[in-house]
């Protein structure tokens, strides 16, 4: 098979008129100096020479020479491939046969750079396509991926018919057209080549079909046209700016360069005359348009360069037209390939919107998390807990601690979910035995003193874990993306998170709706005093509801921690956004916290999408989206009636 | 006026023991006096009465109309701010002006304004000069800005939050993530204002470049202490007449006076936005004696704070929200100044720099639970104010709050 599509090579090399086939040691020979001496801006041709010359031992001496192989005998100057057995080399010379064995110090091995191998590695490309091995057909057209050359089509095309691997062979005939789309000589294959990718996604296609779109500017006199393929004209003050379009005309040479201030300033100062520039006196010279006549005298006199001021600019700029003209001189393949690419563009943009949506579920889920206890507390029983936070920053560093005594991390994040569960539950219950229990009636000071319980937390995890923020490790089962396509992926911890607070909705509405605790919780919520008389405790109900908001914040922050630092502040970070989901949701309603952590999290991803570059922008945005949004529904999304509703 | 005197007998006491404290202060001051104190302590004492300032805002907005607002703090940073933009474009403005007189020829303008826009905004990647900073080079103009920006910010965001009966721990919500928005909108680059490098530099007062440190101090010390005078004296007028009633009312029961015909929302909007203008020169007076301000100075933490100064003085009284500002930050200052003596316990030693937030935070739920009067009901004991025992029914929502009417029965 090689030899065949050598001998067809050589034919077609000697059809077209250019070369013999030469053996590879005379090509070798010829350019003994730039060998030698290899660099990667000269050393182009003679790779060339090689890879066509119609020799079947050039592949393996390029080969060779790009595994550091190739040598040269000191004794008689001759290139000899060498080949390492104990001490000594076992040399072969170019043409295959053996040349004997020599000392390592007889023989002055070739040691090519980087970016010559890398010529050398493009060469091979051609005789790889055709390798026994699939693994090595694999990698030359991962080169080709990285490098695609002219070069490339013609042996890739042809090896093509011999490929018998289907995963190989569809990945050639996809390369193929790539390699048409870019290089191809028949403008009609090449827009069949684009159309018969229709919206394909790939990376790929995109970055073959980019670069036909590339223009440059070129600028005419006022009602000419450019030769070429033009992509649009320009207007200045619209598609391109006064400044930019006179900038065009300096480089075409159509003008002298404009006057910067700096310049005229300097120029100015290198003409001063017994206190005078050109006539004008140096104190009136804080006025920009007496530095104008001042330049403009000294120009006149030949003083300085010419230069154009405003007033020149302004007319040069009127006098010219301005136009894109694309690189690719065919208008049709053009047209086809703004045409793909306007298709991909929408199929992108969809898929865009998709993962813009993951991403907003997976922020949402993490607003849920956090949020969910604060539901409880706040949503439910009417207290506000401003160290609810600090639970979850509390959750976060019992995750950490946790991971310092079991190394496994799988067995640790088991350990520590109970585990964050219970410290935060005890700690909760605690709060709201010393403190909250007694300001039931008064809420703007419980707001108050669980802040003062909030700095002291968060001071005290400083004092114990430092400032700086611990690492809480996810299992590695947790790390790495759900791909989807170039566009979409999704890590598996968001996915992670997503489940966990799934998995609270429904433990949340079980513990409400079908439980004695949750009937009690019910009841004193709607009217504590009836329910006491009842026979329902109405201490230990809120004791036991403010200990299980609390510790859904502890496992919240063990979500929280895998996702982010774990740091003092963590908690601080999140309280604010979760306060706002449960408000903008509607408090006391599970499914109103549910749907204020959706259109929180949709809304931020939403505002970061269309300024993607500022997130503290962003979130500013969202806050100022939310106060008007209590505008339109002060009770929030889903809003409680009737006798729950309270006041 | 002796009407006035009778309604508010702490307003002649607040005024002496206030008089007493700057004679005292000018006569150790480096500048004016002995030298006793350093002119870094006078500026701290003036700092004080800032903050006090803001204190007697907060009460009025808090201790008589019960909005617990968690953003007073913002419009104190924006007052500074604003403040702020005029002491550093003049001062760049004298230091550009003194380079470019350097070059053999005059600067024109637009040099000028180049170069002050390059030396400002040149550590966030930038040399044009921003929009808000259009008054920058006007002195007045950036005073009349120091007022009137916290005053439409309170308006719109009173207007918008009280006209949709937002009130209670929902309020004080709302007005948290207001300040949050405003430092996060700041702390970014574009956002004209430096971001996180804020703005520095502001104890140099342009056109005053001969003048001490040691006579600034003590020229700030003076005007911060007039200021606080002359808002004490304001806000004693304003509670003492049918106005403060009212607002006592809403704040005991807001339904009931709306019901009794009163224009509730008027009431509050126009406290908010009286209590932001006050915040507002509060920071213009506060932030050249402290030098520099960025956007850590409106987090959230900061109104939370002030709201813990208010609750440890006792609301409902002037005089209480003055003395919990000046109490608690001057024991702020001492403790994480390092100076306080550290307490070793044997297995580990209290080192205050870092337990003084858990000292205060605990402090301030004991006070909470314990004294809701606060540092004020200590002069109750004197006064003999003794609040009924009324077992059972509440005295209001704000149990805390000094409630004098129903005191001296």
């Amino acid at each position: 098979m090689l030899r065949l599509f050598l001998a067809v090579l050589a034919a077609l090399l000697l059809a077209t008129g250019g070369l013999r086939a030469e053996p590879v040691g005379q090509i070798l020979d010829t350019n003994r100096a730039l060998i030698q001496k290899s660099s990667r801006l000269t050393i182009g041709p003679v790779i060339d020479a090689l890879a066509t010359s119609g020799d079947d031992r050039a592949e393996a001496v390029l080969q060779a020479w790009g595994d550091k192989h190739l040598g040269i005998r000191k004794s008689d100057g001759a290139f000899v491939l060498i080949t390492r057995k104990g001490g000594d080399y076992v040399l072969t010379a170019p043409d295959g046969k053996a040349a004997g064995t020599a000392k390592r110090s007889d023989i002055d091995a070739l040691r090519p750079n980087a970016g010559v191998r890398r010529l050398i590695d493009g060469a091979l490309v051609q005789f790889q396509l055709n390798a026994p091995k699939r693994a090595t057909r694999a990698a030359a057209l991962d080169i080709i991926d990285r490098h695609p050359e002219a070069g490339q089509l013609k042996p890739l095309e042809a090896s093509i018919p011999g490929e018998f691997d289907p995963g190989l062979r569809s990945r050639k005939e996809r390369m193929l057209r790539l390699l048409t789309i870019r290089f191809g000589d028949d403008g009609a294959a090449r827009i069949k080549a684009i159309e018969s990718f229709g919206a394909d996604t790939g990376l790929d296609l995109r970055g073959a079909l980019n670069p036909l779109l590339d223009t440059k500017r070129v600028v005419t006199r006022a009602g000419e046209t450019p030769p070429g393929n033009v992509a649009r004209q320009l207007i200045p003050g619209k598609g391109i700016g006064d400044a930019a379009a006179y900038d065009l005309l300096v480089k075409a040479g159509d003008a002298p360069a404009r006057l910067t201030p700096v310049a005229r300033k300097q120029a100015l100062e290198a003409n001063i005359e017994g206190g005078k520039v050109g006539g004008v006196p140096v104190p009136d010279l804080s006025d920009p348009e007496a530095r104008d006549r001042a330049y403009s005298a000294l120009e006149q006199a030949g003083k300085v360069p010419q230069a154009a001021t405003a007033a020149e600019v302004a007319a040069a700029v009127a006098a010219h037209a301005y136009w894109d003209v694309y690189a690719e001189p065919s208008k049709e393949v053009t047209d086809a390939a703004r045409a793909a690419l306007s298709k991909i563009a929408l199929k992108v943009d969809g898929m865009e919107a998709f993962d813009l949506l993951l991403e907003a579920l997976s922020l949402a889920s993490i607003y849920f998390l956090a949020a969910i206890g604060l539901a409880l507390t706040f949503g439910v029983m009417g207290v506000i807990n401003m160290a609810h936070g600090e639970f979850i920053m509390m959750g976060a560093y019992t995750g950490y601690v946790v991971q310092q005594w079991i190394p496994n991390y799988t067995v640790s994040l088991l350990v520590a979910l109970p585990l964050a569960f219970a410290v935060t539950f005890a700690a909760g219950v605690a709060m709201e035995r010393l403190v909250v229990r007694h300001l039931y009636k008064r809420p703007l000071e419980t707001l108050l003193a669980t802040f003062g319980v909030s700095i002291a937390l968060q001071q005290i995890a400083k004092n114990i874990f430092g400032t700086q923020a611990r690492p809480l490790t996810s299992p590695a089962w947790l790390d790495g993306a759900w791909v989807l396509n170039d566009v979409v992926s999704i890590s598996y911890i968001r996915i992670a998170i997503f489940v966990l607070g799934l998995v609270f909705l429904l433990l949340f509405l079980f513990v409400m709706n079908r439980t004695r605790l949750g009937l009690e919780l019910r009841a004193v919520t709607q009217n504590p005093a009836m329910a006491a008389s009842m026979g329902i405790n109405p201490d230990r109900i809120n004791m036991l509801a403010f200990g299980l908001g609390s510790g859904i914040a502890g496992i919240a922050g063990i979500a929280l921690g895998l996702f982010a630092k774990v740091t003092s502040e963590l908690g601080q970070d999140y309280i604010v956004q979760s306060f706002m989901t449960v408000v903008v949701g509607g408090v006391g309603n599970i499914f109103g916290t549910l749907a204020g952590a959706a259109l929180i999290g949709t809304l931020q991803k939403g505002i970061e999408w269309l300024n993607p570059s500022n997130t503290l922008a962003a979130q500013t945005y969202m806050i100022l989206f939310i106060i008007l949004f209590i505008q339109v529904r002060p009770r929030g999304i889903i809003a409680l009636k009737g006798r729950a509703a309270g006041d | 006026m002796s009407a006035y005197l009778r309604k508010n007998p702490s307003v002649l006491w607040f005024l002496a023991i206030l008089a007493l404290f700057v004679v005292a202060v000018t006569l150790m001051s480096p500048g004016t006096g002995s030298g006793m104190i350093s002119t870094s302590f006078v500026k701290t004492l003036g700092k004080t009465l800032c903050l006090a300032m803001v204190a007697l805002a907060m009460d009025l907005v808090w201790g008589y109309t019960g909005i617990l607002s968690l953003g007073h703090m913002a419009f104190f940073a924006i007052g500074g701010y604003m403040i702020g933009m005029w002491l550093m474009y003049a001062r760049t403005e004298e230091i550009v002006v003194k380079a470019l007189s350097q070059s053999p020829i005059p600067p024109t303008p637009d040099e000028i304004f180049h170069g002050i826009g390059t030396q400002i905004f040149g550590v966030v990647g930038s040399s044009k000069m921003p929009l808000i900073w259009t008054f920058a080079g006007s002195l007045p103009a950036q005073l009349a800005l120091v007022v009137i920006v916290p005053a439409v910010l309170a308006f719109v965001f009173g207007w918008l939050a009280f006209r949709s009966r937002v009130a209670g721990v929902y309020l004080s919500i709302l007005t948290q993530a207001m300040t949050l928005a405003l430092s996060l909108w700041l702390f970014q680059n574009d956002s004209g204002l430096r971001g996180n490098n804020g703005l520095s530099g502001l104890q140099n007062i342009p056109g005053l470049g001969g003048v001490s440190q040691d006579w600034l101090s003590i020229w700030f010390f003076w005007a911060s202490a007039a200021a606080l005078a002359l808002a004490y004296i304001l806000l004693a007028w304003v509670v003492s007449g049918k106005f403060g009633s009212v607002i006592r009312a809403i704040r005991d029961d807001e339904q009931r006076v709306r019901f009794l015909g009163y224009p509730v929302e008027g009431f509050k909007l126009f406290v908010f936005a009286l209590t932001a203008v006050i915040c507002g020169i509060a920071g213009a007076l506060y932030y050249p004696q402290a030098g520099i301000i960025n956007p850590a100075e409106l987090a959230p933490i900061a109104s939370i704070y002030l709201a813990v100064w208010v609750a440890i003085g006792g609301r409902g009284r002037l005089y209480g929200a003055v003395m919990g500002a000046v109490f608690v930050s001057l024991l702020s200052s001492w403790f994480t100044g390092g100076r306080a003596p550290d307490v070793p316990l044997g297995f580990g030693t209290i080192h205050w720099v870092d337990w003084w937030q858990v000292l205060l935070g605990l402090a301030f739920v004991l006070v909470t639970l314990f004294a809701p009067q606060g540092l004020g009901g200590l002069v109750d004991l004197v006064t003999g104010l003794r609040h009924p025992g009324r077992h059972g029914a509440p005295l209001g929502p704000d149990q805390g709050s000094l409630q004098e009417k129903e005191a001296q029965e």
